[in-house]
């Protein structure tokens, strides 16, 4: 039929029109990859060149310290328990903060989410009040916060928790909203029916729901914290970060100490984040497919 | 027998009703015990005790405010005035604001009827406090600072000691001690915050700086603007590219590091058990060795600086992105792929084009929302590497005294945190089209 040659003389169109298109998204692509190979390789060497000490010479060295380190140490493996008996308190101090501040900090995210999501909130009006609070504690950097109550408080692991718990509020909230939005509101319309009051609903008609998946987030959450918390201490927070921080300090011939802590942090790290992943997947059923 | 069983039924929902009952009360009791345990480990009590309110009114003053000094020198007897006490702020010889009437006898009127003047024989000032009265002081080298006040009883505005006299009043602050004599007055805003005192702009109105801007001064006005010394700002943007930079070029490289390692440790695309095992426990390792101590080791190879910290990021972060992409691997669809295969693609062709674009949203999203928090992350670093707004913030805290800048500071940070989050999320947006729920 007449049709079925004027179909195929489209064809031919097509296909040229086709393959012109996918060339120019192919140039495309290739433009945007040459923009970004450039984007890096100036970056690295705007960095490098800002830098005390340039990357080729310092790439040999890589390994200088922690072989320093090793060798050394090892050479004073007697003293490592000693070593570990007395850097376990500022261990314990740096798991405290993080957990102390895992715990505020949900427990303020909890009452935020409630209050910042539709269908829950206390105070349906002030929905967009509470979710600026929790953009803003998510934007300040553990930090800044640190090193003003540093200066008011004085040193110690108090300013350290409270920055975290700050940022923890606004991560966790962030976090527990979405999963909130997730929840079941007939249980609320349930028990809004039968008269229960704002605290009643929430706490018999959502947390049930919401619990396991608030767990497996502040579990994370407490992860990362623990991390926060050693870097804090080394900026003047207390804790293992602020003996690390002296022991690298005293430099060659105690470097045994700097190992240990070394080795401590490292091993509280691996255990915390094995444990919390172990009961995470617990908590979600271990369906690893639910966190993508 | 059905009486037995509801019997059986209702002691069971009991004894169930019975631990629901014990674990809601039970948990919170035990975090309220470990939070009472912490309040006392922290030492919060003492703390309470020992935290300065002083520091912290300083602080708070000095956010929306700034201070000029008026200072004498009791040995030599000049007298200088200066914004903040700073060299840079300070004004030229003979010069000084419309306040302070330079001259054998220096008047500072503080506003209010708050008048103090600098006596030019022995060291002397008066004070007049509207509604208490006229406070004279001297200063001798053999007896310290001799002091007169109008009433008996001093207020508790006033701490006097041999050596030293402090006056603090709404207007402002006396402080005279043997060796200067000091006043400071406060003023709301930040003073130079544009031009400092040396430029020929300071002290214009909006309308003539844009004006002369326009007649083609703009670039000796971005000049001294850029160049101020008080507020660094060309240094301070600097620090902010450098920090940004740290964060791009740390998440960016971890990204394209860990993308190959990924399939190393893919379930689906490692063929040994042996490489995919090596690969998972490698990921573990630099994670568990954690960005704090990769700063360490690489800030004493590398030096201080920005380079150090893009790469401190840079490592930790290739064990966070691979562990995720392998997952994301793990997840991808065999069937794009078998149909790829039944047209003769090659392995690389598969890759590129049956896998890459089923994990590329995935990838895109991890990655940007890596950026964001890298941002935050680099601050930090930067504080220990010594680059970026992290080492200008804590420089400015350790000296403690230029408040102005930290809380500038912190402003400039959370507008950059919240520009980043801003613009992962709008490109998070334009690249993943179709995805609403952006994750």
């Amino acid at each position: 039929m007449a049709e079925t040659t004027a179909g195929a003389r489209d064809l031919g169109g097509i296909h040229d029109e086709y393959m012109t298109l996918t060339r120019q998204k192919r140039l495309y692509s290739l433009v945007l990859l040459m923009i970004f190979i450039a984007l890096m390789v100036a970056g690295f060497s705007v960095a490098g060149g800002r830098n005390a000490g340039s990357f080729w010479g310092g790439i040999d060295n890589f390994f200088d310290y922690p072989s320093e380190l090793v060798i050394e140490a090892s050479g004073k493996l007697a003293e490592f328990p000693a070593h570990f008996v007395t850097f376990f308190p500022a261990l314990i101090e740096t798991v405290n903060i993080a957990a102390a501040a895992t715990l505020l900090g949900a427990l303020a995210a909890i009452f935020l989410s409630l209050l910042s999501t539709r269908g829950m909130a206390r105070f349906p009006m002030l929905i967009p009040v509470f979710r600026r609070i929790m953009d803003f504690a998510r934007a300040i950097p553990e930090i800044v916060v640190a090193l003003v109550l540093i200066f008011i408080l004085g040193g110690g692991p108090v300013p350290a928790m409270i920055a975290i718990a700050i940022h923890t509020a606004g991560a966790l909230g962030k976090l527990f909203s979405e999963v909130n939005e997730n929840a079941d509101l007939k249980p609320v319309d349930g028990l809004a029916s039968v008269g229960a009051t704002w605290g009643q609903r929430m706490f018999l008609g959502v947390v049930p729901q919401v619990a396991p998946n608030w767990l497996s987030y502040a579990l994370l959450r407490f992860e990362i914290n623990v991390r926060a918390s050693a870097i804090l201490g080394f900026v003047g927070a207390g804790g293992l970060g602020y003996e690390l921080k002296n022991a690298i300090s005293w430099g060659q011939g105690r470097y045994d100490e700097a190992a240990a802590i070394f080795l401590l942090l490292f091993l509280t790290i691996v255990v915390i984040d094995q444990t919390s992943s172990h009961y995470r997947d617990h908590l979600t059923h271990g369906s690893k497919s639910e966190r993508r | 027998m059905t009486m037995l069983d509801t019997a059986d039924l209702k002691g069971s929902a009991d004894r169930v009703m019975a631990r629901k009952r014990l674990v809601s009360f039970g948990l919170p009791a035990l975090v309220l015990a470990y939070l009472i345990y912490v309040f006392f480990a922290f030492g919060v009590p003492e703390l309470i005790q020992k935290a300065s309110s002083a520091n912290a009114r300083a602080l708070v003053a000095d956010t929306y405010s700034h201070k000029v000094h008026v200072t004498r020198d009791n040995r030599s007897g000049d007298v200088r005035v200066a914004i903040e006490g700073e060299n840079k702020g300070a004004y030229p010889d003979g010069e000084a604001p419309d306040w302070v009437a330079l001259g054998d006898e220096t008047v500072i009127d503080l506003g209010g009827g708050h008048i103090i003047t600098y006596l030019p024989e022995n060291n002397g000032v008066t004070y007049d406090v509207p509604g208490y009265g006229l406070m004279t002081f001297e200063v001798s080298r053999s007896q310290g600072v001799i002091q007169s006040y109008p009433t008996e009883e001093l207020p508790d505005w006033i701490s006097a000691s041999k050596n030293r006299v402090a006056v603090t009043t709404d207007a402002g602050r006396l402080s005279v001690t043997r060796n200067r004599t000091e006043v400071f007055r406060y003023f709301v805003g930040w003073e130079l915050f544009f031009f400092t005192l040396d430029s020929p702009y300071h002290g214009l109105g909006l309308g003539e700086v844009v004006s002369r801007a326009f007649s083609g001064e703009a670039g000796a006005m971005a000049h001294d603007f850029w160049n101020n010394a008080m507020w660094r700002h060309g240094d301070v943007a600097w620090a902010i590219f450098e920090t940004i930079l740290m964060a791009f070029l740390g998440t960016m490289g971890a990204a394209i590091l860990a993308l190959p390692l990924a399939f190393l440790a893919a379930r689906n695309f490692a063929p040994l058990v042996a490489v995919r095992m090596a690969t998972r426990r490698l990921f573990d390792f630099i994670r568990g060795v954690d960005a704090l101590i990769w700063t360490i080791i690489l800030s004493r190879a590398f030096g201080l600086g920005p380079l150090t910290g893009a790469l401190a990021i840079l490592i930790t972060d290739t064990g966070t992105f691979g562990k995720l992409f392998s997952e994301a691997l793990e997840n991808v669809d065999k069937k794009q792929i078998e149909g790829l295969q039944s047209t003769g693609a090659k392995p690389l062709q598969r890759y590129r084009f049956g896998v890459i674009p089923q994990i590329t949203p995935v990838l895109i999203s991890q990655i940007l929302y890596f950026l964001e928090s890298n941002t935050r992350s680099a601050t930090v670093i930067g504080a220990i590497t010594g680059g970026g707004i992290g080492l200008l913030l804590t420089q400015a805290i350790i000296t403690q005294k230029d408040w102005e800048e930290v809380s500038y500071y912190i402003m400039l940070i959370i507008v950059m945190v919240v520009f980043m989050d801003w613009l992962s999320g709008l490109l998070r947006r334009k690249l993943i089209k179709g995805d609403d729920s952006g994750h």
